[in-house]
């Protein structure tokens, strides 16, 4: 390119001739929205993404304090460029009232699972009961051969929980989409 | 008073102006069509496809500037309007698409012409509904038809059930302040930034070669006006895009006229050229840009517009305004006399203004002449003339649509109407029809490919019944006109399927349909039958012109390349006949 140039200056400073394609980081994004509780408002968030060529990794939605307000917490992994397009296009829509994506924000997350563990052994009764005391869970059903653990935290705290009574076996599970809320205050170690 | 929701229908339209429904009946939406007839204020179009119905409430819209309405029944009514919905969607056209639906108790039960319509339209929206109570429908139609006007317009689809149209109540219809306190997420943002504006105005009298970049939203915001004043009182060459065309006056010495992969040479090397582009309402479409990395390489780039999410789409912008273009440009214009309008390196810009004029010497927009066989830019041109550049023009997709868009000179906002977003064949007689009904003041242009008429060509018919005089010239190549270009140019001519040399005597189907036919095969016969076809104001007129067939359209920049593989009229690269310098 430089026989185009025609002006030794340009080389001279190192601009880029050519404007630059613009790339993000590809990570996992936390998005929190709040939306009207309207028909399809799901359908239309996640037709959105999809469209964009994304897949959604997350997903929860509840009602919030306010009626016909919900809110919802998406984790979508793509280009930091083209995630900031979708959190502006999900901003166009016309049910969403707040969208924001809190991945670099300090912000608190939690999700819940349900697992019920096979215990048919008093040894595995034993350490099943043991790991439920020191992940601080809680034991919501049993059966001569089962317990079915309810567990909450970070998706780190869940996922070790699970490699944990893998061994046992896991005879089913149940996960929730995270949930996520900006911190309001300085961020403390997690309990 | 109670009243079916078939009236409250009626009524909501009334309240919002709508004086003309394009549409098709059938079961689903009957009872609308009944309180229609019962009512008798309102002028419905009765298209031959829905398709032709939605592409005429486009044209309307677009023709206008107010919100255009096509309707439907549901099923196969609903499904054939997608096509026009995605068109409006693309260009952003204001147009509240109503469908009838199944009754609410059949709703997902397969029923006779049940179809989740508001489903399959739903990214090709603005916004969609289903009417699931008959209280909510006036509120619902009057959030349509404020969604499709306000902010970034576009189409909003409103899906009522078949038993709601039948049901009575008395609700009311809402006021405006109702329905704005009813959509709190929904705040479109006018303004603009006044740090913004400040920084913008400031970039403006620093530049040494600034280039303006208008397009459709400047049409939308009807800004003419202020982007004249910007222009001349800071000596900014303007190029337009596709949809900005009539924005900025061609024929103003400032006129760069459309850049991109059909630009002229000058407004892409304009472009290419620039230290400075502002974009105005303009959203860096691939066919404009070429390959992104080398789009105005050098610039800093101002970028207005009413969507925040067009800005830093494609292009990261420098300084990003998001609001009204044209209440952005008056404060720009406010900052800049402020600050006493003041250029800072007055004779670079002069310089630039000359170096721009050389380009236009060097390569203006032409074609080569023949005396012996039509040229489809010959053809355009006598219409321009023949018109004296007062006519709105309405085109399909295909090559007649470039030649239209470079050898017709627009002067005024919403006088070229064509599909340039979703670029659907078939857009231009239907839209002509709707352009020519919401300004009846003005000649209407239908220019039209052989291909593209032969899409929706039954709205004839419907030209015919209503006695819409729009004139149709018919750009007939006996081709696929652009496709067989690109076989040409990059498939080593494979002509592969796209020989429509088999084609109905146009003539005469005019003549069956009870409008007027014409055939030219002669230059010489090329402005006769145009003023022929000016005369007759009664009825629609065809005029099928047999072109050069191998004709092509230039310059051009192939897809995904830069500015500098520009292909010229004598068929040379841009980087060949001249360096594309980086003036500098």
């Amino acid at each position: 390119m430089a026989d185009t140039i025609g002006s030794a200056g340009l080389n001279a400073v190192k601009t880029p001739l050519f404007r630059e394609v613009r790339k993000g980081e590809v990570r996992k994004h936390i998005i929190t929205l709040t939306v009207r509780n309207e028909l399809g408002v799901l359908a239309r968030i996640a037709t959105l993404i999809a469209g964009k060529g994304y897949n959604i990794e997350g997903l929860s939605v509840g009602e919030t304090h306010e009626k016909g307000i919900s809110r919802m917490t998406l984790e979508v992994i793509g280009d930091d460029v083209v995630i900031d397009q979708v959190v502006k296009q999900l901003r166009k829509l016309i049910d969403t009232i707040k969208v924001k994506d809190l991945t670099d924000t300090p912000h608190v997350e939690r999700e819940l699972a349900l697992i019920k563990v096979h215990t048919a052994t008093p040894r595995a009764r034993d350490e099943v009961l043991r790991l439920v005391e020191i992940f601080r869970c809680r034991i919501v059903d049993v059966s001569p051969e089962t317990y079915t653990v309810e567990i909450t935290g970070t998706e780190d705290k869940v996922n070790a929980f699970i490699e944990l009574v893998k061994p046992f076996g896991i005879k089913e599970m149940a996960r929730t989409g995270k949930v996520a809320m900006k911190r309001e205050s300085i961020p403390q170690e997690e309990e | 008073m109670p009243r079916k929701g078939a009236d409250i229908v009626i009524e909501t339209l009334k309240e919002e102006g709508v004086e003309i429904i394009f549409g098709h009946p059938g079961g689903a939406i009957m009872e609308v069509y009944d309180a229609l007839y019962r009512d008798g204020s309102i002028r419905h179009i009765l298209a031959r496809h829905e398709q032709g119905a939605g592409h005429m409430a486009e044209g309307y819209a677009k023709a206008t500037g107010k919100v255009g309405v096509a309707m439907s029944t549901s099923g196969p009514g609903a499904t054939n309007l997608v096509t026009a919905i995605a068109d409006a969607y693309m260009d952003s056209v204001p147009v509240v698409f109503i469908t009838g639906q199944v009754p609410t108790h059949l709703i997902g039960n397969d029923a006779f012409q049940e179809v989740d319509i508001v489903g399959i339209t739903r990214p090709i929206t603005k916004h969609n509904f289903l009417v699931k109570r008959i209280e909510d429908l006036p509120l619902i139609l009057r959030q349509a038809f404020y969604i499709a006007r306000t902010g970034r317009p576009g189409p909003v689809l409103v899906d009522i059930p078949k038993d709601i149209t039948q049901k009575l109540s008395d609700v009311l219809i809402p006021s405006l302040e109702e329905v704005k306190e009813s959509l709190p997420g929904y705040r479109p943002h006018l303004e603009g930034n006044l740090q913004q504006i400040k920084k913008a105005a400031k970039l403006i009298m620093e530049a040494k070669r600034p280039v303006l970049y208008v397009g459709g939203g400047a049409v939308q915001a009807e800004a003419q006006k202020e982007l004249v004043e910007l222009a001349e009182l800071m000596k900014i060459p303007v190029t337009t895009t596709n949809m900005g065309k009539g924005a900025f006056p061609e024929l103003h010495p400032l006129a760069l006229h459309m850049l991109g992969m059909h630009g002229t040479y000058y407004a892409n090397m304009a472009v290419y050229n620039c230290d400075l582009l502002i974009a105005v309402g303009a959203r860096f479409d691939d066919r404009v840009t070429g390959k992104v990395e080398e789009f105005a390489p050098q610039a800093k780039i101002i970028h207005i517009d009413i969507d925040p999410a067009s800005i830093s789409k494609n292009i990261v912008v420098d300084v990003p305004i998001v609001g009204d273009v044209k209440i952005v440009l008056r404060k720009l214009l406010e900052e800049i006399k402020r600050e006493g309008a003041k250029l800072y390196f007055p004779e670079e810009r002069q310089k630039w203004l000359e170096r721009i004029e050389g380009w236009k010497k060097k390569h203006p927009l032409t074609y080569r002449k023949s005396n012996t066989v039509i040229k489809p830019q010959y053809v355009i041109e006598q219409i321009y003339e023949a018109t004296k550049g007062d006519a709105i023009i309405s085109t399909g997709v295909g090559q007649h649509q470039m030649w239209s868009a470079m050898f017709y000179k627009y002067s005024f906002p919403r006088q070229f109407i064509n599909s340039g977003g979703l670029g659907t064949m078939g857009f231009g007689l239907p839209a002509g029809i709707g352009a020519k009904l919401g300004r009846p003041d003005k000649e209407v242009f239908v220019i039209d490919g052989d291909g593209s008429f032969m899409m929706t060509m039954q709205e004839l018919i419907t030209a015919v019944q209503y006695k819409v005089p729009v004139k149709i010239a018919i750009i007939n190549n006996g081709y696929l006109g652009m496709v067989r270009q690109w076989q040409e140019l990059f498939y080593e001519r494979r002509y592969s399927e796209v020989d429509l040399s088999v084609q109905p005597d146009f003539v005469k189907l005019a003549e069956a349909c009870g409008a007027v036919g014409f055939r030219a095969e002669k230059p010489s016969e090329v402005r006769e039958i145009i003023e022929e076809a000016l005369k007759i104001q009664d009825r629609p007129v065809v005029m099928d012109f047999h072109v050069d067939r191998e004709e092509n359209v230039l310059p051009m920049v192939p897809a995904g390349k830069s500015y500098r593989d520009m292909i010229l009229d004598d068929g040379k690269k841009a980087i060949e006949a001249e360096t594309m310098y980086l003036v500098g």
